[in-house]
This record gives C-alpha cells, sequence and structure tokens, in this order.
C-alpha cells in the first residue's frame, strides 16, 4: 500500500529561516509514531509539514490522492474564552457537509455518538472554558474522529494532562490505530511513549533515527537529540531514560 | 412620545434615523467576527484606509467615488490580511504606516481641493445631513450581502475565527474566506461612514460586539446581541444628537459606552472574565511554534 504522506528532502521552517533540514520521512496507514526531541527541535515544523500548512522551501511532499487528515493542536495555542460549546466546537469538523449554520438531526446523533465514546457526552451543552485539560483534549480528539480520518496527527497530546488521562488517550490512540488509522504525535515524554508506541522519530532540526523504541533510546541518539548524557535502563523489556543527578548529590 | 416624533416630522431625521439603525446593527454584526479575531485595530485602519480612497476618489471620478473608496477599501483590507498572515508584528507596523499614509492623503486632498460630497468634519465625525436614496440603497444591498455571506458561510467563518490552523488542514479554504470577510468589512466601513464618521467607525465595530461578549458565551446569540445593541446605539444615538447638537456618530459612540458601561456593572466578574479573552486572542497561524 502507498504511503499516505511522503517527505523527500524536506527543508522547510518560518521565514527565511529553515527549523527542519533535510527530512526524509514517510506515514504509512499502519503508523502510529511518535516525534520526539527538545524544546525547538522542530517537532511542530515537522507536524505542519506532514499538514500541508506550512510549504517546505526545498523538497518535495506528496500525499495519497484520497488522503483525509485531522489535526489536535496543542491545547495552549486555543482562545479557551472563545464563544462555543463543546458541542459546537465539534461540530466544526463537519464544515463541508452542511450549508446552513445550524445542525441537522443526523450531525446532532454522530456528535453524541462521538461525545459518549470520548467519555464526554454529558458536557455537550458546557462551554469550552468549563473543561479540565484532559476533557479539553478529548473534544478535539471529538472534533478530529468526526472527520473520520485516514490519519490522525497530534500536538503534544499528552501535555498538561495528568497521568491518568495520559493513559487515556495513548490507550484511546491505541485502539484508533487497530482501528486502521494512522496516528502521529509529538511529545517531550520519552518514557511514556516507548510503553506504547511501536515507532518513534527523534527529531533535532533533522531527523536523528527512527524506529522502534529499542531501536533508538539509546544513550548515543539521546546526546544527539537532547544534547545531554542521559542513562537508559530496561525495564520489563522497555527502555527507560534516567535523568542524571546532579553532580553534587552524586558526590553526597 | 413628543420627543420621540417631533423630529420624525423632517425628513432629513427619518433618513438619518434609518441610516444609523442599520449602520449600528450592521457594524455590530460584523463586529463580532472582527473582535474575536483580534483584528480591532485592522477595523480602526481600514476605516482611516478607506478616507483616503474616498477623498482621491472624488477628484478622479465625482460620479463613481463611492466604488472607488470601495475598491481602495478592499485592496487595503486584503493587503492587511496578508501581512498579518505572515507576521504580528509587522501587521501592525504595516497597518500603521499603510492606513495613516492614505488617511493623510485624504487630508491633503480635502485641504487642498476641497470635498464634491460631504464636508471634512461630516466625513471624520458622521452627519445625518444630505444622506441620499441611493446611500441608503447601497447600505441595504451591503446588509444584504452582508447577511448571506454570514448565512451560508457560517460554519467555515465560526472554524476560521476559532482555530484557522485545524481549519485550514480540515480542508476549510482560510485565505478565501478572510478575503471575503475583508471585503464584506470593506464595503461595511464604507457605506456607514457617512452617518458614523472615520473616526468612529472602529468603536461601533467593537463596542456591540464586547458587550455581547459580556452577555453570552453562545456565539451564535452573541452575533444577535451584538446586532441588537448596535441597533439601538444607532436609534438613541441619533436622537441624542438631534437633541444635543453634536454629530451623529459621536453620540452613536457615547450611547454605545455608556451601554458598556452598565453592562459591565451588571454583569460584574462574570463579564470581565467573558471579556478577557476578547482582542487577546493571537491566532496560532501568527505564532511562530518550532
Amino acid at each position: 500500500m502507498a504511503p499516505l504522506i511522503t517527505l523527500t528532502n524536506v527543508s522547510a521552517g518560518y521565514g527565511r529561516v529553515n527549523v527542519l533540514h533535510d527530512v526524509t520521512l514517510t506515514i504509512d496507514a499502519s503508523d502510529f509514531t511518535g516525534v520526539v526531541g527538545p524544546s525547538g527541535a522542530g517537532k511542530t515544523t515537522l507536524l505542519r509539514v506532514l499538514l500541508g500548512l506550512i510549504k517546505p522551501s526545498s523538497g518535495t511532499r506528496t500525499t495519497d490522492p484520497d488522503l483525509r487528515v485531522a489535526y489536535v493542536p496543542q491545547l495552549e495555542t486555543v482562545d479557551w474564552n472563545f464563544p462555543v460549546t463543546v458541542f459546537e466546537c465539534v461540530l466544526m469538523a463537519r464544515t463541508h457537509q452542511r450549508l446552513w449554520p445550524w445542525s441537522s438531526a443526523e450531525e446532532r446523533r454522530e456528535v453524541a455518538h462521538v461525545l459518549d465514546r470520548l467519555g464526554i457526552g454529558d458536557l455537550a451543552e458546557r462551554h469550552i472554558r468549563e473543561l479540565s485539560g484532559g476533557q479539553q483534549q478529548r473534544m478535539f480528539l471529538a472534533r478530529a474522529l468526526l472527520r473520520q480520518p485516514h490519519a490522525l496527527l497530534l500536538d503534544e497530546p499528552t501535555s498538561g494532562v495528568d497521568i491518568n488521562t495520559r493513559h487515556d488517550v495513548l490507550h484511546l490512540l491505541g485502539d484508533l490505530h487497530a482501528e486502521g488509522m494512522a496516528i502521529v504525535l509529538t511529545t517531550h515524554d520519552l518514557n511514556g511513549m516507548a510503553a506504547h508506541l511501536p515507532r518513534l522519530v527523534c527529531v533535532n532540526g533533522h531527523i536523528v533515527a527512527e524506529g522502534t523504541p529499542k531501536e533508538v533510546i539509546i544513550p548515543s541518539v539521546l546526546e544527539e537529540t537532547f544534547g545531554a548524557q542521559l542513562e537508559v535502563l530496561e525495564h520489563l523489556g522497555m527502555p527507560i531514560v534516567v535523568d542524571p543527578a546532579h553532580p553534587a548529590r552524586t558526590a553526597n | 412620545m413628543d420627543t420621540l416624533l417631533e423630529p420624525l416630522g423632517f425628513a432629513f431625521f427619518q433618513k438619518g434615523l434609518l441610516v444609523a439603525a442599520l449602520s449600528g446593527a450592521l457594524l455590530g454584526f460584523i463586529g463580532v467576527y472582527i473582535v474575536l479575531r483580534g483584528m480591532s485595530y485592522i477595523g480602526h485602519g481600514l476605516s482611516h484606509a478607506i478616507f483616503g480612497g474616498y477623498a482621491a476618489m472624488q477628484l478622479f471620478a465625482v460620479q463613481f467615488y463611492v466604488l472607488g473608496a470601495g475598491l481602495w477599501g478592499i485592496a487595503s483590507a486584503i493587503a492587511i490580511t496578508s501581512v498579518a498572515r505572515r507576521s504580528r508584528v509587522g501587521a501592525d507596523a504595516a497597518i500603521g504606516v499603510v492606513t495613516t499614509a492614505s488617511f493623510a492623503l485624504g487630508v491633503a486632498l480635502f485641504s487642498k481641493f476641497g470635498s464634491s460630497g460631504p464636508s471634512f468634519d461630516n466625513a471624520l465625525f458622521g452627519s445625518i445631513l444630505g444622506i441620499s436614496n441611493t446611500q441608503i440603497l447601497w447600505l441595504v444591498v451591503v446588509m444584504i450581502g452582508t447577511g448571506l455571506f454570514v448565512l451560508l458561510r457560517y460554519r467555515e467563518l465560526l472554524f476560521t475565527t476559532f482555530d484557522p490552523d485545524v481549519a485550514r488542514a480540515s480542508g476549510v479554504n482560510v485565505a478565501r474566506t478572510e478575503a471575503l470577510l475583508m471585503i464584506a468589512l470593506s464595503l461595511s466601513i464604507l457605506v456607514t461612514l457617512t452617518v458614523i464618521g472615520v473616526t468612529l467607525v472602529a468603536a461601533m465595530l467593537v463596542i456591540p460586539a464586547v458587550i455581547a461578549r459580556m452577555l453570552t458565551d453562545s456565539f451564535g446569540r452573541m452575533l444577535a446581541l451584538s446586532t441588537v445593541v448596535g441597533l439601538i446605539c444607532g436609534i438613541t444615538g441619533m436622537y441624542l444628537s438631534y437633541y444635543a447638537g453634536v454629530p451623529s456618530g459621536t453620540m452613536i459612540v457615547l450611547v454605545g459606552a455608556v451601554v458598556f458601561v452598565i453592562v459591565l456593572a451588571v454583569t460584574g466578574a462574570r463579564g470581565m472574565h467573558r471579556m478577557a479573552g476578547v482582542n487577546d486572542h493571537a491566532p496560532p497561524k501568527m505564532r511562530m511554534p518550532a
């Protein structure tokens, strides 16, 4: 099967400044991929290039002609004071399907169904500001799912949510992947990803390494990606990254 | 009752009242999108840019000056939006330079060659004198056009106002929607300049929308409320303008400001909280994530 999205020798950024250099990457229908790297490494830029929101300054981006993508942005980029309810926000996914502003009975049923699936069916009439971080993330996932996408791209979906919500979100993404949806997400959370994601892409201005967690979570790759010497342990067959202790504490 | 009926005995007041009410409603309606997009400064700049076009076009083709000023305004609006999409800081600077230069050109042309249309003061602060049936017709046409545009593009406008990046990733033509909104805004400013005045149009774009935002958390209700508030400000302002003998635009804006203070006092902390995000919303497309 042809890849959903292919980047070939892509460099991209903002204005004349390239954040990403010479990136070659494919996203297949079977992918469940985490993009990891430090702040400023170009994770969000890579996501935006994959989505077609940023045109490469060099290189090419090709997509499957029938590709339908959905995007879940970082929670911090959203104006949570904007006057919309959860229902109205989720319904935005149906911008093309209907000319009139008001929703059809079919649309109301579909929104209710997807909200129920994400466990926030009772919050449909709430203003979006009244949601917790986890509920906000679920609302955006509901909006994305309503598009019935082939590929779901998420920017830091586990950032700003508690550990239980993070666990729930990653399990939900696992279920969607099992149903045939390609998933790509960015994150700072190396250990969390190693436990849930079969493929990781390490980014630091370029692609440092890609492969299974066992293949990329190794000291040499981590040092090139994060610019720090990190220790890697193994727990139940999974690589675990350990922050180095402060030299003063080590001495004590 | 006599206070309300007496001015209606004058034909100029009847026309003025109609135009003020419709102008208030139109600016209140489209102002919701301007305020929620954090574009109040663009509205302010645009009214000044259109003033330059208004003055220049009177010189070159008197009978077509409204059309010329409209095209001037639309070109300015699209240029501003185009710059705004690239950089927030650059947009502020661009608006400051382009629109004030255009305004200065208008002032220079008015001063040097005079005016075949409204006087300089009337153009700045609004007047109910000499409103023609053609102006009323243009206002009604723009109102119907803007209403139809919002009705038929409601979902796209809402999505692109709330989250332009996700809208674009979802296949919405954000650039086209923004261009159409700018055209509707330019035309709305142009047809309301006569009564409201160049310097005060921006206030009537912002005040009704902010009042409506303090009163509701629903986008649909905000649109309706802002339109009604604009309409009421237009009507009340016109009567006060008649009795106080001050320019109509000035009084309409002052009424809006008084309503704003009353609503702020009544809604208290809740109103303040709702208003907190208004005009503070930097669309994600204008940021530079790493």
